[in-house]
């Protein structure tokens, strides 16, 4: 399915078509080719089919709904009631949810079809997807290659036409990442516009629900759609929430948009490197004028990252210990219980960042670690407030290479590394997306991979982020320009 | 250890005592999800995905724990900052569901105030409040298949998480206590303010007021402090004055005995009446606290304070000064008024109306309140009017009617309501103080009781009360007993 949601609502909304028929069609092609994609760990036919009973009703009842109809595959980290919601861990692997995440109601309310849970790095740790103990999620612009991560399955799902949008959750760089590889966009919103409420936490003070989409205009869609305070999420913003769609532009004149100087003295492999010279050009040609602008604290972004976000998960996944729902091994006593559960339900990455976390907050530590972060977070935020004072949006990278090969990253840090260029927005709260800015190849490799380009907007400019990244995507159509690796496989 | 000190040994020393008290607040809902906050009830049957610790769930703060909080607060004179937030202490353990409890860490809604408290012998105390802060309750786990509900030899454990996310108001005291009777008077100040104010039931036995005290020994005249222990599992008022009272024996024989008090937690144990150690300060909880980011920072503002100040009644320490000091109650008098606000108001009205409080006093805790027992109706919600009761006592004093008949009207009162003085002029119940019309009662008793008035010519004094009981059943007790006594006495002699 290449279909845009934007045009399924208005056929579905029209009664030209049946969100039924849609709804069949989306789990028609998942059944085709998701054992060569493995996007989804649970797919929800039933529900998928009796939600477009229920749209396909209230559109014939006179309703107009903003996704009538548009097949959604959702984050395996987001609760949906009655549904198994594993966040790619044994730990949870049977779990059924009893309640359904806000905004994903949300979603289900405009009328979209949910067709399954898709694949994720074990509780959002990761940038590949390898981090799942579930399954293995291939990248669709070349299956030997990962989706990135951690909302690998989403990406690929929506990249390889498995659904038309899907929700993905950015804690480091979690959508924009995968969006890159996968060559569609991926859209993080201001912290707090969109409600964490049944969204699994990792790190709370950074867990971020966004949109996947194949074009900016829906993702702009979803972003409608999700946003807003939430009485059930405390954390979750009460500024108002003005339409993105209408903000949609067509070119750039007017906007200063600020390339990082510590990001372009960064080694880049050279064919990524000159994607990036030549996407920054573009934004120019558009009526941009580009300017420098500094971040001299984003290089401790990661060091950063790497306490406060252990820190939130050490705690944040205390609950998984046997007693009430998930995995229970057995033990002597309650404490064997506790060590055995946690030993057998939780990946390397995730007890890694556990005892990182148990570590930074300990008693003698906390002020060296824990809160010497907090500290250097304020400053990333400044540096970013204070360049924002010289332009209103700033470009970079999305990731730093090209979707690489499976086991090509067997250290963690250089796993880590992926996300340079996303965690220090991610410490600032920004709004950010990744929208495709053209292909490069791989050092390791033979033919092109996608690439995406991060646009960064001060906190809540979402409709200004979004406005700019349409004009690029439209401008320069580089999505259509590469065709996801499906051969034998009829589209 | 089971020798205990000598009354001269024990008087060398003196207890340094801080109690740190968890109070559950009486909400509506809990602390940080819209289940019903009750006791009691079927497992499980009060409990969302939010206090069930479920994955993906989220806390949102219940602003009325944060005003009883400040509330109790400013009961005490505390100070409260205009900034807070809430913090978790992580720790592992099956009844609490998250395996991290949000509290508050280093800056609590309140900060100092004294709780002012008296003894049974009227002797007033006070203590100082390090803070009060907020946090959630865990659930409730029963032990099963040991025979005794302990967890030693338990085959399995149940937990109930009702309890889980009930708003919990922890108040931590300097060591201003030095006995095991002021820590008792203490906790009872706190449980009438607190009780009063609506801030919490305060019934022990549910469990909605907790104590934990810190306990050490030193030597009358010494400033330094001693190695103190904790003692828990104190689950009523009696056992708080027990515990401590043994922890302190205890602490005396082992410095009597040359040795040293070891820095420990332990518990009371109800059935042999001592503490045993359930942890080694080296086996101390790291609670890794941090700063909850699932919650926002709480800013109070001046506006918030002085609502809520405002609508703080008078509270039971002023009241009993005031009812002691101005008033002249009696210690027992006082306590018992303060403890009973809607009786002490009933009081106030009735001595203000009488401008004779101890007068009004012995009514509302004699007469009205055994009527009150026994008809299981409150003083209060009779139809019983204070200045009805001022009547009586102003009848009373002019000697209208005599105490017995008084004790008459307030039961006519009870039933009827209305004014006294109607009653008894209706009744015709005024006391009979006419010499004549005395003297014909009198008359009538002697006549029929001649041999008595005769023993009493002889000497047998006794009879003479006998008499005066005749005349005032003659008079259906509207005599006036004293000058019926002098009449009979004048004729008894003169005869």
């Amino acid at each position: 399915m290449d279909e845009t949601a934007v045009g399924i609502a208005a056929d579905v909304n029209a009664r030209r078509r049946s969100a039924r028929e849609i709804a069949e069609e989306a789990l028609e092609r998942i059944t085709r080719i998701d054992g060569r994609i493995g996007a989804y760990l649970t797919r929800t036919d039933a529900l998928a089919l009796e939600q477009a009973e229920r749209v396909d009703g209230r559109v014939a009842a006179g309703e107009r709904l903003a996704l009538a109809g548009v097949p959604v595959a959702i984050k395996d980290n987001m609760c949906l009631r009655g549904t198994r919601t594993t966040c790619g861990s044994k730990i949870l692997a049977d779990w059924v949810a009893p309640y359904t995440a806000t905004a994903v109601a949300r979603l289900l309310d405009a009328g979209a079809i949910p067709v399954g849970k898709t694949n994720l790095d074990e509780f959002a740790m990761g940038s590949s997807c390898e981090n799942s103990a579930l399954g293995v999620t291939r990248n669709p612009y070349d299956l030997e290659r990962v989706p990135g991560g951690s909302s690998g399955g989403s990406a690929a799902a929506v990249a390889a036409g498995e659904a038309v949008i899907a929700t993905g959750s950015d804690t480091g760089g979690s959508i924009r990442e995968p969006a890159a590889f996968c060559n569609v966009v991926g859209f993080k919103p201001t912290y707090g516009r969109v409600s964490r409420y049944g969204l699994i936490a990792f790190a709370s003070s950074l867990d971020q629900i966004g949109p996947f989409a194949r074009t900016v205009r829906d993702a702009a869609l979803v972003y409608d759609v999700i946003a807003g305070k939430d009485p059930l999420d405390a954390t979750s913003v009460d500024v108002p929430v003005e339409r993105t769609l209408d903000a949609l532009r067509e070119d750039l004149h007017g906007l200063r948009i600020g390339v990082v100087k510590e990001f372009t003295t960064r080694t880049l492999p050279p064919a990524v490197a000159e994607v990036y010279a030549a996407a920054y050009r573009d934004l120019e040609r558009l009526g941009a004028t580009l300017v420098e602008v500094s971040l001299p604290t984003a290089d401790y972004g990661l060091a950063t990252y790497y306490l406060i976000a252990p820190a939130e998960c050490s705690s944040n996944l205390a609950r998984f210990d046997g007693v009430r729902y998930g995995l229970r091994v057995d033990g002597a006593d309650v404490t064997e219980m506790y060590e055995r559960t946690r030993a057998a339900g939780f990946g390397a990455e995730v007890k890694r960042r556990i005892l990182i976390g148990t570590y930074a907050l300990s008693s003698g530590y906390y002020d060296a670690y824990y809160v010497k972060a907090q500290k250097v977070r304020t400053l990333i935020a400044a540096d970013f407030a204070k360049a924002f004072e010289a332009c209103d949006l700033i470009a970079a990278p999305a990731a730093s290479s090209p979707a690489f090969r499976f086991n090509a990253k067997s250290d963690p840090y250089s796993m880590y590394l992926m996300d340079y260029y996303t965690i220090p927005v991610s410490l600032a709260g920004l709004p950010a997306l990744s929208v495709p800015c053209g292909a490069a190849v791989p050092e390791d490799g033979r033919a092109p991979m996608p690439l995406g380009l991060q646009l960064i907007a001060p906190l809540f400019e979402e409709r200004r982020l979004l406005g700019a990244a349409h004009a690029y995507e439209q401008a320069t159509q580089h999505a259509s320009k590469l065709k996801p690796q499906l051969a034998g496989v009829s589209a | 250890m089971t020798a205990v000190a000598s009354a001269d040994i024990r008087a060398k020393y003196e207890a340094v005592i801080g109690l740190e008290c968890h109070v559950e607040l009486k909400t509506e809902t809990k602390m940080f999800c819209g289940c019903r906050n009750l006791f009691g009830g079927e497992p499980n049957t009060q409990v969302c995905p939010v206090c069930l610790g479920l994955p993906g769930a989220l806390p949102v703060p219940n602003r009325r724990a944060i005003e009883l909080v400040i509330k109790a607060g400013l009961a005490f004179g505390a100070q409260i900052p205009s900034f807070s937030k809430f913090d978790r202490k992580n720790y592992f353990y099956p009844d609490m569901p998250k395996n991290y409890q949000i509290s508050q860490y280093d800056m609590p809604l309140t900060r100092g105030g004294v709780v002012r408290f008296w003894l049974a012998d009227g002797s007033r105390r006070e203590c100082r409040l390090t803070r009060i802060h907020l946090e959630e309750d865990t659930g409730k786990s029963t032990h099963a298949g040991s025979g005794d509900g302990r967890i030693a030899g338990s085959e399995y454990s149940l937990v109930d998480f009702n309890r889980a996310g009930v708003p919990l108001m922890e108040c931590v005291s300097e060591p201003d206590i030095r006995s095991a009777e002021e820590a008792v008077g203490f906790l009872e100040a706190l449980k009438r303010t607190f009780v009063q104010l609506g801030i919490s039931d305060v019934k022990m036995e549910e469990g909605s007021l907790r104590c934990d005290a810190n306990v050490s020994i030193r030597r009358i005249g010494s400033t330094a402090l001693g190695t103190k222990t904790e003692i828990k599992n104190m689950n009523s008022f009696k056992s708080v004055q027990r515990a401590i009272g043994s922890e302190i024996e205890r602490q005396i024989e082992i410095v009597e005995s040359g040795g040293r008090i070891v820095q420990e937690t332990r518990g009371w144990d109800e059935v042999t009446e001592t503490t045993h150690v359930m942890r080694s300060k080296e086996q101390a909880h790291d609670y890794r606290y941090f700063p909850d980011p699932d919650l926002t920072p709480l800013e109070i503002t001046p506006a918030d304070i002085e609502r809520w100040r405002a609508e703080l009644r008078e509270l039971p320490f002023a009241r009993f000064e005031r009812y002691v000091d101005r008033f002249g109650l009696s210690v027992a008098q006082a306590t018992q008024l303060v403890d009973n606000p809607s009786l002490a108001d009933f009081f106030e009205r009735t001595a203000a109306a009488s401008n004779d409080p101890q007068g009004s006093a012995n009514y509302v805790l004699g007469e009205l309140s055994r009527l009150a027992n026994e008809t299981g109706v409150a003083v209060a919600d009779s139809k019983v009017r204070p200045e009805a009761v001022a009547e009586v006592i102003e009848l009373v004093g002019a000697k209208t009617i005599n105490s017995k008949i008084a004790k008459d009207v307030i039961a006519r009162l009870w039933s009827e309501g209305g004014s006294a003085k109607e009653i008894v002029e209706r009744a015709g119940l005024a006391q009979v103080s006419d010499p004549a019309a005395l003297e014909r009662f009198v008359d009538e008793v002697l006549v029929a009781n001649e041999k008595i008035a005769a023993d009493i010519r002889g000497g047998k004094e006794k009879g003479l009360q006998f008499l005066v009981g005749q005349v005032m059943k003659t008079s259906r007790g509207k005599a006036n007993p004293k000058m019926v006594e002098e009449l009979l006495r004048k004729k008894i002699t003169s005869a």
